[in-house]
């Protein structure tokens, strides 16, 4: 045997050529496990974010060997470094243009809650404008807080419901950025 | 030092131009003059013309706001000559709720993103410049950020509040 960890199978029945589980359970670790994150790095917690993705700390154990750079296929948003205003609408845009089901990681003090920039010029934590769904402490975070954030945003996938996206708090959360 | 002092500078520039240019100070060499906004641009003209000057190069412009005084905000020229190896500094102060000045981009191209930057932060209005809009700040900011009457801080900052720390 090899010492490589492979996912456990979840929760079901067993029985001689058959096993039957939940669809949300299979769903939700091949999502978890093959997340597609986008990185938008503006500042120092983006080059943190090089040093998690470098092969010492390797994001791609858990299975973000892809960078999307383009939002169409990207299931994560990381938002990592300070977020000026004008910004804001770019950020927005790249939000709209990610496809469903997506997730949102706010990396370090300024995309949390704007950090030391109590400015202006600068948003005060990305979720002004779009929800965020794990917010990663530090200035810059080390790569170990960042790999922390990513493996909660894989429970987060994990246990979610297939039917999340439909329901009413959803959609509630989503008017309340006057997404749709 | 550049191949012209100060004196020299300042006689020539009095020569041609006598009160309607006062001399501030010479703060760290660099010689500082005031002037109004009727004969600004004659003044950069004559500087950047002039045989002898040739102040060809415009450093930056900006703009300063004292609340104190009765000429609230004042618009500072840094210009440089290359040839001579010179630098000074203009400053035409203005009256809060007319600050209209004649633009410069009519010497040099430069000035442009200059004054768009000094209109953002001050609002100080260049009069003749060709697309006078803001360039750093938000577009739909009504306020001049850099007036000491706006607040630094964003007020929608919430771990900052009192409440927070007991207070």
């Amino acid at each position: 045997m090899s010492d490589i960890q492979l996912v456990d199978a979840p929760a079901g029945v067993e029985g001689a050529g058959f096993f039957a589980t939940s669809l949300d359970k299979v769903i939700g670790i091949a999502r978890s496990n093959s997340l597609w994150p986008l990185p938008f790095a503006t500042s120092c917690c983006g080059i943190e974010f090089m040093a998690t993705m470098a092969p010492h700390y390797d994001l791609a154990r858990f299975g973000a060997e892809r960078m999307s750079f383009s939002p169409r296929q990207a299931d994560l948003l990381m938002v990592m470094g300070t977020i000026a205003k004008k910004m804001a609408p770019v950020l927005r845009q790249v939000y709209l243009q990610m496809a469903e089901p997506r997730w949102v990681m706010a990396v370090g003090a300024c995309a949390s809650s704007g950090g030391i920039f109590d400015t202006y010029s600068v948003l005060q934590g990305i979720d002004e404008v779009i929800p965020v769904d794990v917010y990663v402490p530090g200035c810059p975070p080390r790569p170990e807080a960042i790999i922390d954030g990513f493996i909660s945003i894989q429970k987060l996938v994990q246990t979610e419901t297939l039917r999340r996206r439909n329901e009413p708090q959803y959609q509630k959360l989503l008017a309340s950025y006057g997404i749709q | 030092m550049g191949k012209i002092t100060n004196e020299e500078l300042l006689k020539k520039i009095t020569g041609k131009f006598q009160e309607q240019v006062t001399t501030v100070g010479e703060p760290f060499g660099l010689l500082t003059l005031e002037t109004g906004r009727e004969q600004i641009i004659d003044v950069l003209t004559y500087l950047k013309n002039d045989p002898a000057l040739q102040f060809n190069f415009l450093t930056d412009i900006t703009a300063i706001h004292y609340p104190e005084q009765e000429k609230q905000i004042g618009i500072i020229y840094h210009l440089h000559s290359l040839v001579n190896n010179v630098r000074i500094r203009l400053k035409v102060f203005l009256v809060d709720g007319d600050v209209h000045i004649p633009t410069a981009t009519v010497l040099w191209n430069g000035a442009n993103w200059m004054e768009r930057e000094t209109y953002d932060y001050f609002g100080v209005i260049f009069d003749g410049h060709p697309d006078l809009r803001r360039i750093l700040n938000v577009d739909d900011m009504v306020a001049h950020p850099m007036r000491k009457e706006f607040p630094l801080e964003d007020p929608n900052r919430v771990d900052k509040k009192d409440y927070f720390f007991g207070r």
